[in-house]
């Protein structure tokens, strides 16, 4: 780089960062570290510094994500098109489209497919409401709110592994604490391991079990930013506190409740450990007839149980494009409620 | 992104300053709002203190109906099962040090690389800066056959590298810095130590870590957790012979030792840290999940 290209980078540079204070008069006073000199070792290297530290800061967590983030994502797009086995890491050869052919005419695929999208649906409705009625109550001037919203959140201290473990033996056919409460409502017990939909709610439930304060926080921070005004027209008008909460703070959380079931629809593409462990010893399976095998799960088992990491990979690039998926349909979500608006 | 996730923090605790003041909203709770929320902490809560009942059990109590409700006698003999028989003495241990390495070069890295895209002004920032939003949300699966293979081609395997180099920076913490300290750090404050003659390095020192230490605390908590909780890549990378503590829970859940109780002594110890670290810093901790939503 030509020293006449940095001489004219600089000022310019430095005038857009000293906004409001007065660089040349500050400078003049001081008389040291700026250009006064342009060609003092000390100078060049003030350009110099000025110049590459950006970089320098940014290097180590591009270099980091980049090799243990982007890069591998694209060696599993690489690796989903050949036949790589677990048992014989270096004979990998061309397979072409074949993982995904062979992924597209398996009935466990689908069904994974299928199992991720209910359990997915029966664990983000009720715990996504669930946190906006928990937020609205948080957001009363409340004694020790401090103490409440920690309690509210303690689920998310817990580790899946954890909860799930818990979980599993409350759900216990026999003598399991969940089949005991039932029991006085006169419910014959449920076979929770066993059955489909009862399977299915109880590894969902471990997910609400843990995510609802967390999401409730998020909707609390929201409601807090609704500016006062808005309520107190609306009251003005004759709102009593439903119409309030229907007309004021649903609307002005609609964003920050799109945002939420992103990340919610993600976390339930990606579930994988509630499943695993809720199975116990042929946890990967998701069940004796797969009934909670998600596709997280079914990626862990073709890849590390059966020992096909081709087909693996396949399936991990199949979680990324149904991501891909869904937020180029939140995108036009966003853009439609926009433009209503 | 929207402009409320957006809306800068300063802007947003403005806001609910006024609010707080004269609204009709901010209405003092009446006692059914105690009442539901007295029944939501019991949800959360009961689990986990369920836990420690069940870890004071036998296992042949635990098949019994009905199921215990009251704390037993054997809460330190499971204990110590679970210390020795799963593991969790070196799982304790081993996540200790993933999950401190993790938090360490997580807030360091995501602290410099924050203030140079809050504050600083070079080639294809914003690129840079949508590159790290939008991949936030890739999921680990994109990423475990590779590094398997990888770290089985470097002989790695079972050592705790293997979990921590994947885990040393993350996009979100990059994010969260950067938005923290766009509001937090004074642009003169730092043109002010340029004229001043002093390095970048200097400042980042004297003046930006100074500015973010609120941020970097949260984001140190937020980071634990995550990292000890962390378990999709740490059970296709350790075995029971050198386990996390989410390695050797999830052995425990897959027959390891039959035992229930010991089982439930298991999960109770391997949250416990967590627990403690709530009761210490829940307050920071809520103020970060909330800041993070403020700011997307």
């Amino acid at each position: 780089m030509s020293s006449s290209k940095q001489a004219l980078a600089h000022p310019a540079s430095s005038a857009e960062a000293a906004s409001g204070t007065s660089p040349g008069a500050a400078r003049g006073a001081r008389g040291r570290g700026a250009p006064a000199a342009p060609d003092s070792w000390r100078s060049r290297l003030y350009r110099w510094d000025m110049k590459a530290s950006p970089y320098a800061f940014v290097a180590p967590f591009f270099i980091l994500f980049g090799a243990f983030s982007l890069v591998p994502l694209l060696y599993t797009a690489w690796y989903s098109l050949h036949d790589v086995q677990l048992s014989a890491l270096d004979h990998q050869t061309w397979a072409g489209l074949d993982n995904y052919k062979n992924l597209l005419s398996s009935d466990f695929f689908w069904n994974a497919l299928k199992n991720t999208l209910s359990i997915g649906v029966i664990s983000t409705v009720p715990q996504l409401l669930a946190a906006l009625a928990l937020a609205h109550l948080l957001n009363y001037k409340l004694r020790g709110s401090t103490m409440w919203r920690v309690v509210m959140l303690t689920p998310y201290a817990t580790s899946v592994a954890a909860a799930t473990l818990v979980f599993t033996l409350l759900y216990s056919w026999d003598g399991g604490m969940v089949n005991w409460v039932l029991h006085f409502f006169g419910v014959d017990p449920v076979n929770w391991r066993e059955s489909d939909w009862g399977s299915q709610f109880a590894v969902s439930s471990i997910v609400i079990w843990r995510w609802t304060g967390y999401n409730a926080l998020i909707y609390l921070a929201a409601m807090q930013a609704i500016p006062a005004d808005l309520y107190e027209s609306a009251a003005i008008d004759g709102a009593n506190r439903w119409q309030q909460f229907r007309h004021v703070t649903i609307p002005q959380l609609r964003p920050t409740i799109l945002f939420t079931v992103v990340v919610s629809t993600i976390g339930a593409t990606q579930l994988f450990g509630e499943p695993l462990l809720f199975g116990g010893v042929s946890g990967s399976k998701g069940g004796s007839e797969h009934q909670y095998q998600t596709l997280g799960l079914y990626m862990y088992d073709q890849g590390w149980i059966i020992g096909n990491l081709g087909k693996a990979s396949a399936i991990a690039w199949s979680m990324f494009l149904i991501l891909l998926i869904i937020a180029a349909v939140n995108l036009l979500l966003t853009r439609r409620l926009r433009k209503s608006q | 992104m929207t402009t409320t996730e957006l809306t800068l923090p300063r802007e947003a605790g403005r806001r609910r300053g006024r609010g707080r003041m004269g609204a009709g909203k901010q209405l003092h709770a009446g006692p059914l709002t105690y009442v539901v929320l007295t029944v939501f902490a019991l949800v959360s809560l009961a689990p986990l203190v369920w836990t420690a009942v069940a870890a004071s059990r036998t296992d042949r109590r635990l098949a019994q109906t009905p199921p215990p409700l009251w704390f037993g006698g054997n809460l330190f003999k499971n204990l110590q099962a679970a210390w020795d028989q799963a593991g969790l003495g070196t799982a304790m241990l081993n996540s200790v040090i993933v999950a401190g390495t993790i938090t360490v070069s997580t807030v360091l890295f995501s602290t410099l690389a924050g203030f140079a895209f809050a504050k600083l002004r070079f080639r294809f920032s914003g690129v840079l800066l949508l590159l790290t939003i939008g991949t936030m949300m890739i999921p680990p699966q994109l990423a475990v056959v590779p590094l398997y293979l990888w770290m089985s081609d470097l002989g790695w395997s079972n050592q705790l590298q293997t979990v921590i180099l994947p885990s040393l920076v993350t996009a979100f913490g990059t994010f969260f810095m950067r938005q923290y300290l766009v509001q937090a750090l004074p642009t003169e404050l730092i043109e002010a130590a340029r004229v001043d003659g002093a390095s970048s390095l200097r400042i980042v020192w004297h003046v930006v870590f100074p500015a973010a230490r609120p941020a970097m605390a949260v984001l140190g908590l937020l980071t634990f957790v995550f990292a000890w909780n962390d378990f999709l890549w740490p059970i296709i990378a350790l075995t029971q012979q050198n386990p996390t503590v989410q390695v050797a829970l999830n052995s425990l859940g897959t027959g390891y030792v039959p035992d229930q109780a010991v089982i439930m002594a298991g999960a109770l110890l391997g949250t416990l840290p967590l627990l403690v670290a709530f009761l210490l810093f829940g307050k920071q901790i809520v103020g970060g999940i909330m800041q993070g939503a403020i700011k997307g």
